[in-house]
């Protein structure tokens, strides 16, 4: 199970990569695709149906909306000659990721090896949950009954995220 | 846990291009990239192996064990607020574009006005 | 905004109403099966994605439906909150007590309040969806006019 989601995770930084340098806008935005549709798959392998399904879907409409954008204004991703400040920024985004990949190092010490989680606080989740909510789903379960706070939460960022989209399409910018 | 240190490397570019691209486009893009692998641990962290997805039916047996709601069900909104968030980061980039003509951050931050 | 060629808007007529009711499908059974009111709010948002693609059309009645999607998420999200509070006026004393009995295990009509919870934030997510698409399209056709 770990090669195999070791080895699709692979394609997905690949993936990753290619958007990141691409020359093509476009290009650009369907490698991040691969990065969305891969996660798809190890959601699968994972036993998550719930999330691979909302994943699917929403990495279309994140591309039908992203492709709308790069459409509606240019496709060149901007080329600038190299200088100094680009070197310097390069070096030091690299010497950071470096950093944090030693700290993770660290972090990782005290987390269970991958596939042995001990369920602490889901443990009355997955053993009474059923019975208390009367839902054969746990994760709605969760969602609405145990952990409801939190998605009423979601919901109004959900909410707010939308009419901060309207406030800053409907602006009358200074022309 | 080579896998962990996969999931954080993924992470990593994403943080990667957001520090070093200067197209907006490019920087919604990493920032979907990071929230993907954000996304992927969460799940990650709650497996276990032969564990079934949490949901009862006939087919599961009594005394099975499932994989941990608890991440999942964070997860799963989540993700829909990712959606939107990245729609108004988009939003705000085509409108960006249209006051001045690029996607250049650097440029927008020298014309001013 | 023009639509697209005869074929596509036969095939979208054909496919919009399946993607609709399995969207419901999605929502209803939101505590049996997977899915659930997020994954089944964008399956309704995405088929109303499709048909405004395929067919296109003008700003005037993009507006309005703007305007009734921006009202209807504002609402959903409104009840949700009242059914919430219920719980408190029952007196119970807790916020998001499930009121209702839980009932049989894998019925359609069980878990207490949860698919009604499901059927209101399902509204509110494909709402909130259309909401964030239309305004994106609406923006464009206005700098195209002007």
């Amino acid at each position: 199970m770990e090669t195999l989601l070791t080895i699709i995770l692979g394609f997905m930084i690949i993936g990753a990569i290619y958007a990141l340098h691409a020359k093509d806008l476009l290009s650009a935005v369907i490698a991040q695709g691969i990065v969305g549709y891969g996660l798809v798959i190890c959601f699968l392998h994972l036993s998550a149906p719930d999330l691979a399904i909302v994943q699917i879907v929403v990495e279309t409409i994140t591309l039908i909306i992203m492709v709308a954008v790069v459409l509606d204004s240019s496709r060149e991703e901007i080329k600038s000659p190299p200088s100094w400040r680009s070197t310097i920024n390069v070096v030091v985004g690299l010497v950071f990721i470096g950093f944090m990949l030693y700290f993770f190092d660290m972090a990782t010490a005290s987390l269970e090896p991958f596939g042995e989680h001990t369920l602490r606080m889901s443990q009355t989740y997955t053993q009474q949950g059923a019975a208390q909510t009367g839902a054969a789903n746990l994760v709605t379960g969760v969602l609405w009954d145990f952990r409801a706070y939190d998605t009423l939460g979601e919901a109004t960022i959900l909410f707010t995220a939308a009419l901060g989209v309207l406030t800053v399409l409907r602006m009358k910018g200074k022309k | 846990m080579i896998i962990y240190f996969m999931c954080f490397i993924l992470f990593l570019v994403g943080l990667y291009g957001m520090v070093t691209r200067r197209n907006l486009i490019k920087i919604v893009i990493s920032f979907t990239i990071m929230e993907f692998s954000i996304f992927l641990f969460f799940a990650l962290i709650g497996y276990i192996d032969q564990g079934y997805a949490p949901i009862l039916s006939q087919n599961v047996p009594e005394q099975a064990t499932f994989v941990d709601p608890l991440p999942q069900a964070m997860v799963l909104t989540a993700i829909v607020i990712g959606l939107a968030t990245s729609a108004m980061l988009l939003a705000i980039a085509i409108r960006l574009y249209k006051k001045y003509g690029t996607f250049n951050i650097r440029k927008i931050n020298n014309l001013r006005g | 905004m023009k639509g697209l060629t005869p074929i596509v808007k036969k095939i979208a007529q054909l496919m919009c109403g399946m993607i609709f009711i399995y969207g419901i499908y999605i929502v209803v059974h939101g505590h049996l099966t997977p899915g659930g009111a997020f994954a089944g709010g964008i399956i309704l948002a995405g088929a109303f994605i499709l048909l405004i693609l395929a067919f296109g059309s003008e700003v005037i009645k993009l507006r309005k439906e703007e305007s009734g999607s921006s009202v209807s998420e504002s609402l959903s999200l409104l009840v949700t909150l009242i059914l919430a509070s219920t719980g408190l006026l029952i007196g119970s004393k807790v916020f998001f007590k499930n009121f209702l009995p839980p009932g049989q295990i894998g019925q359609l009509v069980s878990a207490g309040a949860i698919p009604l919870y499901n059927i209101l934030i399902g509204i509110e997510v494909a709402a909130a969806i259309i909401t964030i698409f239309l305004a994106l399209i609406i923006f464009k056709e206005e700098e195209e006019q002007r």
